[in-house]
């Protein structure tokens, strides 16, 4: 099926099932312990062994001798792979560094051996038996120092490095209240709770992967070509993911290892990346250094609007997409935006969680909340006043709906922004500095084309494949809501079976295209299957109206499982898009509001309400959304407050490379939080007429923090995370 | 100060750049080219203990953590392992009433405990009042970390009913109370990454039975 025209009305509008803030349908097994992760899978493949990985104790250079004798000697010990070893290995696209380094070194823990035995245990202690050699060669590893070598990167799917309209500085220059400021976002690192995990097994040439994986599809392709066998010849399955946010869109060593291991060892391995080695193995959010203008006459409208991103990343690799919303998301005739790409030999940078809008929010909303104080205007108001309800660089191009202005108003409203004191310092709760701040959420919607293959049984069971993933965003149970409507079943008459590369191929979890374009083709599947319902039970399909477990047309009515009486009905369709997201833009808006209270001695911060107003679409399950932006709202409470991989500057790598180094939100840090969700359908996207809200809700949490600190102090602190010290001697004398 | 591309390394050097870096320290190949020990099986001991009221009687290598031994001796893999050295959570299990991170214990030092997992809390069929009331505040989202929290949530809980005071208790003369604060300190060892917090305390006041 072609969406290639604005939806009309389609049986999802009849919101039976779609729409409801239904419970999760995969909550009881996951509440139970029952959800089979990656590395559980006792049952899938007989005689597994253990796997462990060595990782480079060197960011750059090469091994130069690596010693086996002692490892391969220790108890248990099966099978030991490396570069060496292994044969010749290809590199997956969508990798930018080998996953299994030797003898050259490109970043510090690239994994260079696996260690297999019988048990873990056993193939922990060999592990630590393997003795490396390296001749260490001079790397870049600091970002600021690199500036100057910082090359014009190429277009990034299809969007070119730096954008220009009008007279930028021309405009800037003239401008009566001018703000001209830099911003430093630091490195972040996914951290997900499942470590990267997998199992293979071979049955002659071919392969299976029990694995933890976002995009089933990407990754089959890259592990073929990295393997350099056919990809009919290779089945991915990963039904529970434990958090992705990006880190596992792509694989990773324990993927190959997994693979390489169970071949040399000749019996099934599973390997699971070691928590201390995943932060500098694995991807992470590259650290950026961002440089904003804005001009903008005393009444407050914007003239000139100038945002420029500095990043680093491996050679090959790509720029982080810092100023991607300044493009969109406010008026003003005079633009320009510019990304430049430093070489660093730090681990592969790439995406995580709303790549490009979330570092660019972080500095672009302080910003804005900077002009506005400079213009004496309220920052609500001063984004107000700057909206357009047109792409600013092609003003022939509408958005398909926006309104952030409505989120703004609805957030002030419900948070009490009217009581606010804008002049920084004036509030007090005993100890505590009081403050509050807003913060525009923005992030484009995508479609990908997405597949499904429905089946109906004469149970009236209909059963969903695809190859689509739940990485915790509720896939299972909007796919289950979607099924239900569209052939007019409770949602206990659905089966919903994800994540096996068997399956149709869906979008896959990425980028917030999940939740609308994965229903999109389960949509585009069950059309299908109601056509082939009716023509078995001789109706028109045109007239077959599908309720409460049954078909009728005219005066006729069957149970919807009479239809599969003769056989099981089987039907397949992929949803594929046309032009409507060139004709309109199709984003997501939103507006975040954070207090928070530091503490007047200490410089402590804490976050103590937090409210998130959301237009994207329509919601396909209230309850799942609002988990997904509450979520979101805690990594970016994170990434205000505490999260920041340390750089060791001399040996190139993330110091803090664990969960107790690497802070992220605990319990305590995190208040109750409220969402609110703006009625909107959107037409444009697709049939379900819903968008993404998974990467829109972390868009401009930090810097909705990041204002509240400065109106309880009047600090105002440009280089993330704000952390106390860089409070403490600036904070107003105790009185 | 030495220079990354510095092959000379000194004391000083070696003891800035940490731990991992100290690994690039040339060993004597002689050393490792001959190893000494044979490749004998590694020590095990006897132990017994209890999981969700079946008794175990294992032979085990006496370095398998508690958590290894539940995901894959008994494949009781509803126990997570997270991070594998006590930073997360994702492996609490409740050992004689008390939560525990089991990836911090070795199984041997179990001999006679009784253990609750995740899996001992309830079924599909039977969920606990804990289990119920996650799935109905959406108290989680990948569900990694979830068997933990739910594992602590209960516990605390009942730490709270002992009287056991907390970290944010105020009064530490009176029986502490059920709020939001108690619970979040409480909870504060179990890292939730997609960030369900916020409905994990709901289901826990719910559970409890008072207003947030």
């Amino acid at each position: 099926m072609k969406f290639d025209t604005p939806a009309t009305t389609n049986p999802i509008d009849q919101l039976k099932v779609i729409g409801k803030p239904t419970n999760r349908i995969d909550g009881p097994l996951k509440t139970t312990g029952l959800a089979p992760y990656a590395y559980e899978r006792h049952d899938v493949a007989a005689n597994q062994a253990y796997g462990y990985v060595v990782g480079s104790a060197i960011a750059k250079g090469r091994i130069s001798s690596m010693n086996l004798d002692a490892a391969k000697a220790a108890p248990g010990v099966l099978a030991i792979v490396t570069a060496g070893t292994a044969g010749k290995l290809g590199k997956g696209n969508f990798n930018t560094a080998k996953l299994l380094g030797g003898p050259a070194i490109d970043h510090y823990h690239q994994a260079i051996a696996l260690v297999v035995a019988e048990t873990f245990e056993q193939a922990r202690a060999a592990a630590a038996l393997v003795r490396v050699e390296y001749a260490r060669s001079k790397g870049a590893f600091e970002l600021a120092a690199a500036l100057d070598a910082a090359i014009k990167p190429p277009a990034v799917f299809g969007t070119e490095p730096d954008s220009s309209v009008g007279d930028f500085a021309g405009a800037f220059a003239a401008a009566p209240v001018q703000l001209d400021a830099r911003y430093t976002t630091p490195d972040h690192s996914h951290a997900m709770m499942e470590p990267h995990a997998s199992i293979a097994a071979w049955d002659g040439d071919k392969l299976t992967l029990w694995t933890s994986n976002q995009m089933i599809a990407w990754s089959v392709g890259d592990m073929a070509k990295t393997l350099g066998i056919p990809k009919e010849n290779i089945r991915f399955d990963s039904p529970y993911i434990g958090g992705g946010f990006g880190g596992k869109l792509f694989n990773r060593a324990d993927v190959l290892l997994a693979a390489l291991g169970a071949k040399a060892a000749r019996r099934p391995v599973k390997v699971a990346l070691q928590r201390p080695l995943m932060i500098n193995n694995t991807t992470h959010r590259p650290a950026t250094i961002q440089r904003i203008r804005i001009g903008a006459t005393a009444d407050g409208k914007i003239t000139a609007i100038g945002h420029e991103s500095w990043s680093g990343d491996l050679p090959g690799g790509g720029p982080e997409t810092a100023v991607a919303q300044t493009r969109l998301l406010y008026a003003g005739a005079n633009r320009m935006t510019a990304m430049r790409l430093a070489v660093l030999d730090l681990p592969e940078g790439n995406a995580m969680r709303a790549p490009g809008e979330a570092p660019g929010l972080m500095a672009l909303e302080v910003a804005v909340d900077e002009m506005a104080e400079k213009l004496g205007i309220d920052p609500i108001q001063f984004r107000v006043i700057n909206d357009t309800q047109v792409d600013p660089e092609k003003p022939s191009r509408p958005f398909s709906q926006r309104q952030l202005n409505e989120c703004l108003k609805t957030g002030a409203d419900k948070f009490g922004w009217a009581r606010r004191n804008a002049k920084p310092g004036m509030t007090r709760d005993g100890q505590w500095l009081v403050g509050t701040g807003v913060a525009a959420a923005f992030r484009n919607n995508m479609n990908a084309p997405s597949a499904a293959r429905v089946r109906l049984d004469t149970a009236g069971v209909v059963t969903v494949e695809t190859d689509m993933t739940d990485i915790g965003t509720g896939s299972y149970t909007i796919i289950a809501q979607t099924a239900a409507e569209m052939m007019g079943l409770p949602l206990d008459k659905i089966v919903v079976k994800l994540g096996d590369s068997a399956f149709p191929v869906s979008a896959g979890s990425g980028g917030q295209w999940g939740a609308n374009s994965s229903t999109a083709g389960v949509y585009a599947a069950c059309v299908k299957l109601r056509e082939a319902v009716a023509q078995k039970l001789g109706m028109n399909p045109l007239d077959a109206v599908f309720a409460g477990g049954k078909v009728k047309a005219g005066r006729r009515s069957a149970a919807l499982g009479d239809a599969a009486k003769d056989g099981e009905l089987v039907a397949e369709d992929k949803m594929d898009y046309g032009d409507l997201a060139e004709k309109y833009q199709q984003s997501t808006f939103g507006a975040h509001f954070v207090e928070v209270g530091v503490h007047a001695a200490t410089g402590e911060i804490r976050i103590r309400r937090m409210l998130a107003v959301c237009a994207a679409g329509r919601i396909l399950n209230p309850k799942a959304a609002r988990s997904q932006v509450i979520g979101a709202m805690t990594m970016g409470a994170g990434s205000a407050l505490m999260e920041e991989l340390a750089v060791d500057k001399r040996f190139g790598f993330f110091v803090n490379h664990d969960l107790a180094g690497y802070e992220v939100p605990v319990h305590a840090d995190i208040p109750h939080q409220e969402v609110i969700f703006l009625d909107e359908t959107d037409p444009t996207t697709s049939p379900m007429k819903a968008k993404g809200v998974g990467e829109l809700g972390i868009c401009g949490v930090a810097a909705a923090v990041a204002n509240a600190v400065y109106n309880a102090t009047g600090i105002r602190t440009r280089n993330y995370p704000i952390t106390l010290d860089k409070l403490l001697d600036k904070l107003p004398a105790i009185a | 100060m030495q220079t990354p591309g510095d092959l000379d390394f000194s004391r000083r050097g070696v003891l800035a750049g940490g731990a991992s870096v100290a690994a690039v320290t040339v060993v004597p190949t002689r050393a490792s080219a001959a190893p000494t020990k044979a490749a004998t099986a590694p020590p095990t001991a006897k132990v017994a203990f209890e999981v969700n009221g079946t008794p175990h009687a294992l032979e085990l290598d006496t370095r398998t953590s508690l958590l290894d031994v539940l995901r894959e001796q008994l494949q009781l893999t509803g126990t997570k392992k997270g991070c594998d050295h006590g930073q997360c959570g994702a492996c609490t299990v409740i050992v004689d009433g008390r939560r525990i991170n089991s990836c911090l214990t070795l199984a041997v030092m179990h001999d006679g405990d009784k253990i609750i997992t995740i899996e001992g809390l309830g079924t599909p069929d039977k969920m606990h009042p804990m289990q119920d009331a996650f799935v109905e505040h959406d108290g989680y989202q990948c569900g990694y970390c979830t068997p933990g929290q739910i594992c602590s949530a209960v516990a605390v809980l009942d730490e709270i009913k002992a009287g056991i005071p907390s970290h944010v208790t105020a009064d530490l003369t009176k029986a502490p109370k059920v709020t939001a604060s108690e619970l979040r300190e409480r909870m504060s060892g179990n890292i939730c990454r997609c960030g369900a917090y916020s409905n994990i305390i709901d289901a826990m006041t719910d559970v409890a039975g008072v207003k947030a």
